[in-house]
């Protein structure tokens, strides 16, 4: 393999392991935030060991994703130096921004949190979760607006041998790192909430203790999981539409359309060939369909991807069904948390044994959609780096040689493969847990004491 | 002022304060398979650096981030150019980071000690490394026309090991001064009797880095220059001799502040030296790395300059409120009925 593939093959899996563990927490956050709140607002203590329990998941989880996330940071620089020469003048500011507006937040509260118990007022410490809630979504706009410019790049003009920035606002309203945000979080806070509802239908199904704690807590995530599947769905039509507009060749490759046509059916089951430019199985035919999903109006012409360079292309397959499978799966949580938030709000969760089992067995899709998820947004890009701008086989580094590069992967692999293993185990010995009755510590808590 | 030496100055203050924070908790890690001689003690440690370490280790990122941002041709080149040993560095602080919340997950005492062998290697490492690293930069990189000539290996000149072990012991009086301002009893007694003795050491480190620094680099140059940069070394100077003075009247709040602005203004020494380098070739200054010469545009730097002048502040005031909240000693007690405690 080449210096370009190893990097790409390195950015992929260490991008995807970090974005094993970001949903989580932007998710996360927000309801263990929620629940403190409530403590804090009612004074029930209930709501207190779930904020500690599922705060305690959430605390396993962050790890990962803050030590992950350092990776991705330094990889710009190790293995994609001329990319990071080229557009650093414009890409580094909402890096910077994000480090400087978000992590610091985070990291710091995170430490007030955890430790703070008997330190701060009860207030306090809900307010520090609040800004860890805050600054992770926070850092996830930076990141995204970052990801949208190399998607639809905007405010920069090419100078000096470079792309320099000359409209900061641009960058900052690009409405298509705006919707991808939008996209990105919304689905993760199904994720979340699809992790606490499993999480709680598995104490539901094996204990009989504890019942309130869990049906309380199923039943908070059922309605953000519901509201945030609605707008997942919302965001991703709004997601495709904009790909429609700023990159057509991802366009084709998700759609998986080879001629230039107007009124371009949608084939309920279609498999790409790429060999031969064609859909070796293309059936059920809808009529209009992927003209109106991408530009409103059943007579807009799909540009095929036949009408593209074949080194303009992106990997058709691997786009086209991953945007498939991702989609399917995405109608698929409206329906499970439609039913979810239906019944829980009955009480009748516990008569009934195969929705609680069909909401364990949920926990992993939200995160295969995800990755899938990216998988379209990056694999669709291709072969650019940035949309149109920078090839991706111009942007690795120069000075690295392979050996260096099958290096670095291979102990990525083994170092996050062990992460993982032992990442799997402690959330399953601690989500398997019972929430721990005695919470004194923090009763003595003085809600004055000085901060 | 130009924007470019306004972000040299802050590229300095990122570095500096980077180093005189997760410094301590660089030392601490280092010396914890060794002072501390129960699993009480372990975790004593280890809570005295929970609340903080992680909003410390922001500044190593917001220096990268600044750097990308701010001189794009550097962060580009130094971030591959230095290929292995920045791997290195982050495999050794991903094991940091997870080992310190992981390490009290499980009661059983293999888990437990497999992260104590991971905090050593999480703290050592990284201590070295960045030594190694700014070492180099110091004396220049091998860098011509043709990029970088150099290799993992030849990173490992006597000069870059002196700063590395420089950093280390740096830092592990660091930590030692943190344990001896944090703890209690015996461990209170090791922490604060080391930091005593590991002075003289340190001090033979320092002036040996100091006359190489004249042999092998060109930093004193500047200040040959520009005299009046000078109080800067001096600072670092005299507070190095602060450490000393204060450790042997028993203050170590004092020593410890002291051990602060002497890593401070070591850094800021170093960084002074480069000026206008941000990486000087070592073949040729024709190929070096400038301010001015790897910058962004004068906009992006203002935009910058900007966010960094409103968000510093607060970041640097909440920082300090959150080091308030957990000022003062931690005893055992602390945390046996502390039930989040790591």
């Amino acid at each position: 393999m080449s210096i370009v593939d190893l990097s790409r093959w390195q950015f992929a899996i260490t991008a995807a392991f970090h974005f094993i563990f970001v949903p989580l927490t932007l998710g996360l956050s927000i309801l263990v935030a929620y629940m403190e709140t409530k403590y804090v607002r009612t004074g029930d203590e209930l709501y207190l060991k779930m904020a500690k329990f599922w705060g305690k998941l959430f605390l396993i989880n962050f790890a990962l994703g803050i030590v992950t996330g350092i990776t991705m940071e330094f990889q710009f620089g190790m293995n994609w130096a001329e990319y990071s020469r080229y557009v650093g003048d414009i890409f580094g500011a909402p890096l910077a921004i994000e480090a400087t507006v978000a992590f610091f937040l985070e990291s710091t509260f995170i430490g007030i949190w955890i430790f703070g118990w008997n330190k701060v007022s009860k207030k306090t410490h809900a307010f520090a979760i609040w800004m860890v809630a805050f600054g992770t979504n926070l850092s996830a706009i930076w990141i995204i607006l970052a990801n949208g410019w190399m998607q639809r790049p905007v405010g920069y003009i090419l100078r000096n041998g470079r792309a320099e920035m000359f409209d900061f606002s641009a960058l900052v309203t690009n409405i298509y790192g705006w919707i991808k945000f939008l996209h990105t979080v919304t689905s993760a806070y199904v994720l979340a909430a699809f992790f606490v509802m499993g999480v709680s239908a598995y104490h539901l199904l094996k204990n009989k203790d504890n019942r309130d704690f869990f049906k309380r807590s199923f039943k908070i995530s059922a309605s953000f999981g519901l509201a945030s599947a609605v707008l997942v769905s919302f965001m991703g039509a709004f997601s495709a539409k904009l790909v429609a507009d700023y990159q057509p060749s991802k366009l084709a490759a998700m759609e998986a359309v080879w001629e230039t046509q107007r009124n371009a059916p949608f084939p309920l089951i279609a498999i790409p060939d790429a060999e031969n430019e064609r859909n070796s199985i293309e059936v059920l035919k809808i009529p209009n369909l992927i003209s109106i999903l991408a530009y409103h109006d059943p007579n807009a012409e799909i540009k095929g991807l036949k009408d593209f360079p074949k080194e303009d292309r992106p990997p058709v397959l691997l786009t086209f069904l991953s945007y498939r499978v991702m989609v399917g799966i995405g109608f698929l949580f409206i329906l499970i948390a439609f039913i979810a938030f239906l019944y829980s709000r009955k009480d009748k969760l516990e008569s009934k044994p195969l929705l609680l089992r069909i909401m364990l067995y949920s926990i992993p899709l939200p995160y295969i959609a995800a990755q899938l998820g990216w998988i379209v947004a990056e694999v669709g890009r291709q072969p650019w780096l940035v949309y149109g701008m920078l090839r991706t086989a111009n942007g690795v580094s120069k000075s690295i040689s392979t050996t260096q590069v099958w290096g670095s992967l291979i102990g990525f692999t083994l170092l996050y493969g062990t992460l993982a293993v032992i990442d799997i185990f402690l959330l399953t010995k601690y989500a398997k847990k019972k929430p721990e009755d005695d919470l004194s510590p923090v009763l003595k808590l003085n809600g004055t004491q000085e901060v | 002022m130009e924007f470019q030496i306004i972000w040299f100055i802050l590229w300095g203050v990122l570095w500096s304060v980077y180093f005189m924070l997760d410094g301590f908790d660089f030392g601490a890690g280092i010396l914890y398979p060794f002072l501390a001689k129960n699993d009480v003690e372990k975790r004593v440690i280890i809570n005295t650096l929970g609340p903080v370490w992680d909003g410390n280790e922001v500044w190593l990122i917001t220096a990268g981030g600044a750097t990308f941002a701010a001189f794009p041709t550097t962060y580009a080149l130094m971030f591959s150019y230095l290929y292995s040993a920045l791997l290195l560095l982050l495999y050794s602080l991903i094991i940091r980071g997870v080992s310190f919340e992981f390490r009290g997950k499980s009661e059983n005492p293999k888990w437990r000690k497999g992260w104590d062998v991971a905090i050593f290697i999480g703290s050592f490492f990284p201590a070295l490394l960045f030594g190694v690293a700014f070492g180099n930069i110091f004396r220049g990189l091998p860098i011509d026309f043709d990029g970088y000539r150099g290799s993992f290996f030849s990173l490992l000149n006597p000069y870059g090991l002196v700063t590395g072990i420089l950093f280390v012991i740096l830092f592990v009086e660091h930590g030692a001064l943190w344990l001896s301002i944090k703890t209690t009893g015996e461990l209170n007694t090791r922490a604060s009797k080391l930091a005593g003795k590991l002075w003289y050491l340190l001090l033979i480190v320092a002036v040996v880095f100091l006359v190489f620094t004249h042999f092998d680099t060109r930093l004193y140059e500047n200040f040959f220059h520009y005299p009046v940069w000078l109080i800067v070394p001096l600072i670092a100077v005299v507070a190095l001799l602060g450490i000393k003075l204060f450790t042997s009247k028993q203050d170590y709040l004092k020593a410890f502040y002291s051990s602060c602005l002497t890593i401070f203004m070591i850094t800021a020494t170093g960084v002074i030296g480069l000026f206008p380098n941000l990486i000087p070739s070592s073949i040729s200054p024709d190929y070096s790395l400038t301010i001015f010469n790897s910058s962004s545009s004068p906009y992006t730097l203002r935009i910058m300059t900007l966010v960094a002048l409103v968000f510093v502040p607060v970041v640097i005031a909440y920082q300090i409120w959150s080091y308030r909240v957990f000022k003062g000693k931690l005893t055992p007690e602390d945390i046996m009925k502390e039930k989040e405690a790591y």
